[in-house]
């Protein structure tokens, strides 16, 4: 079952439709580095509320999924994994680290503005070091703009 | 004749049959009166094994039954192959440890969802694993 994507202002979003096959997995992976590349996405949301199983193939493809458009510059959500599919996952021992999730579409949107308007400034790193670099970078921007308008 | 006197035999060819065992198995689950998050617990344990006869073997068959001793009633999950064995069944069942391009979680974690588990291989012959879970 091919899998539609949907470009959304900036982002991408891929609806599983059914159970997926371990092929229609990889094809999916295909086509989001792909578009990502067409489109010039940085966000892409993958809502997997249908999906009846995550086992250790479908968890690890996601993760591949993410790890490969994240080098693609675009950041990854998964969206909808059911409360029943997420305590299998839990008994299985299978995470998502370093994936985005989600609760639900409109969730997954919210996760990627907030992750856009960090703009990819480490905010994490406490210290005087990075508020500084943070001033920095916003006044070299706006003295940039600034100069570039006169 | 009750759910719990039929058998139901899916052969894995493809991965695509990975998908069928453990529909079959949720219903079969269902049917049985497994409710809550057990139907999906068995699906995703049928998945694990399932793919480990893809992997592996490439061709093999679950088998779907009820299952009862004599104070409870439950679901059996067989699932066996004529595929090259395993040499080191001990390793194969460490959560981690993976032969090929697997994560090494799928027939440790399949255990860890169902109530029983036992693995019998053979190198040359097959495999063969057998998993329970119990309706409490």
């Amino acid at each position: 079952m091919h899998v539609p994507i949907l470009k959304q202002g900036g982002y991408l979003i891929a609806t599983i439709q059914s159970v997926l096959s371990d092929a229609d997995l990889l094809q999916l992976r295909d086509d989001l580095a792909g578009r990502v590349g067409q489109f010039r996405s940085r966000g892409v949301i993958i809502d997997v509320t249908v999906l009846d199983v995550i086992d250790s193939f479908a968890t690890r493809t996601l993760r591949g999924v993410a790890h490969m458009l994240k080098l693609r510059g675009a950041d990854t959500v998964i969206v909808g994994i059911q409360p029943d599919v997420a305590f299998a996952m839990v008994q299985l021992g299978l995470t998502l680290e370093g994936v985005g999730t989600a609760l639900d579409l409109e969730e997954g949107l919210a996760f990627l503005n907030a992750k856009a308007k960090r703009g990819g400034v480490v905010t994490r790193t406490r210290g005087a070091a990075a508020p500084l670099s943070l001033a920095t970078a916003l006044h070299g921007a706006r003295t940039k703009r600034g100069s570039s308008r006169t | 004749m009750s759910t719990f006197d039929e058998e139901y035999s899916v052969p894995i060819n493809s991965a695509a049959d990975i998908v069928v065992a453990r529909q079959k198995g949720r219903a079969l689950a269902i049917q049985l009166g497994f409710n809550g998050s057990d139907p999906t617990m068995i699906a995703a344990a049928i998945s694990e094994v399932a793919r480990n006869i893809v992997n592996h073997a490439k061709h093999g068959e679950i088998v779907l039954s009820g299952v009862h001793d004599s104070r409870r009633q439950g679901i059996q999950v067989i699932a066996r192959d004529d595929g090259p064995g395993i040499a080191n069944v001990e390793q194969a069942m460490q959560y981690g440890f993976s032969s090929n391009k697997g994560m090494g979680v799928g027939l440790p974690g399949a255990k860890w969802l169902m109530d029983e588990f036992d693995i019998q291989s053979q190198v040359g012959k097959g495999t063969r694993v057998s998993m329970r879970k119990w309706l409490v």
